[in-house]
């Protein structure tokens, strides 16, 4: 693997000689956990392995309900409850799967923060960063069509609001979104594909993050100075790094087990907190809710979707909302190139640090405005954040980087870390 | 530009809860005491037995409770009815069946309710955590944190809180309940105390009274607040297992954080200089 000059992996025994030989898994597997790591990661660098376990809880648990899941619309809503109370553990199953997407969203906002802050989407890191969004978006609609299967009636009217905002579009629009539906409104057709999609995008993520990981074991990893590690030679990186194996994976473990902690609070003790009640009532395509909402992940870009509430030359409000939703996500993939700073990390940055902590401000001001019935000043102060969202991008980012003038880096993450954890000068003996 | 933008973002947040309140909507909730709330919470078994009763002879005649099976009154954290009288109960129900003779027969503890929709009448298995009683303040739901979602305290204040007025609407009878969102509901004050005559089951199938209980008065309050406790059961039986597992797993994995601690520390410490390597 190319990237951190370290020692790599040599067969001893005869029969490891055998296989390396003919496939070289035990090489890849320990250039993977032996990666030399910057020793001064600090603790915003755990959300990779909380991200990684929040994947295989939610295919094994998820494999687990599809054994007892009906995806009929008869069935669907009374399946689950079959789950909730006849399947031995069905209960803890259903709530851990729930909330474990919450745990992953939560996560994958954190991750993203983090990568933000410390600038761990510039060169040559964008390919990472990319391939980061791509899991994102397909978490998003992972998550939505899971959404859709308990068949509840925020599952029902959910799908039957974002499905319909492809009926925006113009000319394709419609046939679109019956194309989408099989049919002529949100039903059994669209309930099975769902389904089927729902069991299949998991495995995509899957892929997705192995390439993520190789990606960023290519570059090697960010840190919180964002000066990289020294390559020039092995003795040399090592002043800089440590092994991923024991030190990162078991500092990850301990937050990991901190993070279930609280996962185990939510799951059996408050499982419905973060879940919407209307989703306990069946499916009903005659009783429309009050009022429509998304789980709390997606109410950022649900009120951005809404703040369009205007036609744009051509363009009419509902179209306007649907591009500025989607566009928010493709301004955030393309921040690589939109940030002109030299300088990586925010750390080192004073005016950026401002405007990300507004960034991270205006993401929860823009999820209270969606999670709102649009009226009174909730579509003024959503236009207002998707303003700013789509500013920090395309203005500030771009701008900041001339005019800011950035404070001192350290010259290396090895002096970086001897000024928290100095030397001790008496207990060094002539070396 | 845009630090203007955040000013007045900033004064738009702090005159929000004004404007949420003027928008309204959800109707008037009382906070009631329920035994099964907070972590440490448990159903009281004579309740869940009252409020059975409640739904029994009062709620059923309109309302099914189709997602759950007769069996689980068995439950011995939640009502813990005698073997017996569920079969009883069971049999007191007529069930669809195509494979019997006359395409139905009396219930068996292993059937679910029927569902009863001849009146309109909602479902009630889930209601209690179909409804949300409290949402403040300005919607951030924080008061769900000290109080309960609000299922049960909806259920209760709704059959609490009939203010007497009727209202004649497209020919059918409204009546005004200060609980019910919108302030109009179409079922009539189903409760108004001495309802039900209570009667209540210790597990050997003896009266209650053997253990040294007698019933409270079933006054309006009382009623509700036991059929409200029984639809929380109904909802969700398996809460008090749920709790229960909750401590196992959090003393489980509180221990494993802590050995972790200690191995990363000790891990890191020659790192970090804090020790000889």
């Amino acid at each position: 693997m190319a990237g951190i000059p370290h020692e790599h992996y040599e067969p001893k025994s005869g029969p490891e000689k055998w296989l390396h030989r003919r496939l070289p898994i035990l090489s890849i597997a320990y250039d993977t956990l032996m990666i030399p790591t910057p020793k001064n990661l600090n603790w915003m660098w755990i959300w990779g392995i909380v991200l990684t376990v929040c994947l295989v809880l939610q295919i094994v648990t998820g494999i687990a309900l599809v054994m007892h899941y009906s995806p009929h619309v008869d069935h669907a809503f009374a399946s689950v409850e079959h789950i909730m109370r006849d399947v031995n553990g069905g209960w803890l199953l259903r709530y851990a799967h729930q909330n474990g997407a919450m745990l992953f969203f939560a996560a994958v906002y954190l991750h993203i923060f983090r990568g933000l802050y410390y600038g761990s989407y510039k060169e040559p890191r964008e390919i990472t960063w990319i391939i980061g969004i791509l899991i994102y978006l397909a978490m998003m609609a992972t998550a939505f069509m899971g959404y859709v299967l308990p068949w509840g009636q925020m599952s029902f009217w959910g799908a039957t609001v974002i499905t319909n905002l492809f009926s925006a579009l113009p000319l394709i629009g419609e046939p679109l979104v019956e194309w989408l539906w099989g049919g002529f409104a949100v039903d059994n057709a669209l309930l099975n594909r769902f389904f089927s999609l729902h069991y299949l995008l998991p495995f995509v993520i899957l892929g997705l993050v192995v390439v993520h990981i190789w990606a960023f074991h290519t570059t090697g990893n960010n840190n919180p100075t964002g000066v990289e590690v020294r390559r020039d030679s092995i003795d040399i990186a090592k002043k800089d790094t440590v092994p991923f194996w024991p030190y990162f994976v078991i500092k990850d473990l301990f937050a990991l087990a901190v993070i279930l902690a609280i996962f185990v609070v939510i799951v059996f003790f408050m499982p419905n907190f973060l879940g919407h009640p209307d989703n306990y009532i069946e499916a009903n395509a005659l009783a429309t809710p009050a009022h429509i909402v998304p789980e709390w992940y997606f109410l950022p870009f649900y009120a951005i979707l809404r703040a369009i509430t205007f036609d744009i030359l051509f363009i009419d409000s509902k179209l306007g909302g649907v591009l500025a939703m989607f566009g928010a996500i493709v301004v955030m993939a393309l921040v690589p190139w939109l940030d002109t700073s030299r300088v990586r990390s925010g750390r080192y940055r004073p005016q950026f640090k401002w405007w990300f902590w507004i960034f991270v401000f205006n993401f929860f001001v823009l999820m209270w405005c969606g999670s709102q019935p649009a009226e009174g000043l909730v579509p003024t102060i959503s236009l207002i954040g998707t303003i700013y969202w789509f500013g920090y991008f395309l203005v500030i980012l771009p701008l900041l980087g001339i005019t800011e003038k950035p404070q001192p880096q350290p010259e290396t993450i090895e002096a970086d870390f001897d000024t928290h954890y100095p030397p001790k000068t008496s207990a060094t003996p002539a070396e | 530009m845009f630090r203007k933008s955040i000013t007045a973002a900033v004064i738009a947040l702090a005159l929000a809860p004004a404007g949420a309140l003027a928008a309204g909507g959800a109707g008037y909730v009382e906070d009631v005491d329920f035994s099964f709330e907070g972590p440490f919470g448990t159903f009281d078994k004579y309740q869940l037995q009252r409020g059975f009763q409640v739904y029994q002879e009062v709620c059923a005649g309109c309302h099914g409770l189709k997602y759950l099976a007769f069996r689980d009154l068995g439950r011995s954290d939640g009502p813990a009815f005698p073997a017996e009288q569920i079969k009883a109960i069971a049999a007191s129900y007529t069930i669809i069946d195509d494979e019997s003779e006359d395409g139905e027969r009396p219930g068996l503890p292993s059937d679910l309710f029927p569902g009863n929709d001849a009146a309109g009448a909602p479902d009630l298995t889930l209601m209690a955590k179909a409804r949300a009683g409290f949402h403040g303040p300005s919607g951030l739901l924080v008061n769900q944190l000290f109080k309960g979602i609000g299922g049960p305290e909806y259920i209760y204040s709704l059959l609490t809180h009939y203010n007497g007025e009727e209202e004649e609407v497209g020919g059918s009878l409204l009546y005004g309940n200060d609980t019910m969102s919108g302030g109009w509901i179409s079922m009539a004050q189903p409760l108004y105390g001495d309802d039900v005559e209570f009667a209540v089951y210790a597990a050997d199938g003896t009266a209650a009274e053997y253990e040294g209980y007698t019933p409270p008065e079933p006054t309006m309050e009382q009623l509700s607040e036991d059929v409200a406790a029984f639809l929380m059961w109904a909802a969700e039986p398996a809460l008090v297992e749920r709790k229960e597992a909750g401590f196992r797993n959090l003393v489980f994995v509180i221990i494993l954080a802590v050995l972790l601690f200690y191995t990363n520390k000790k891990l890191w410490a020659p790192i970090k200089r804090k020790e000889e390597a």
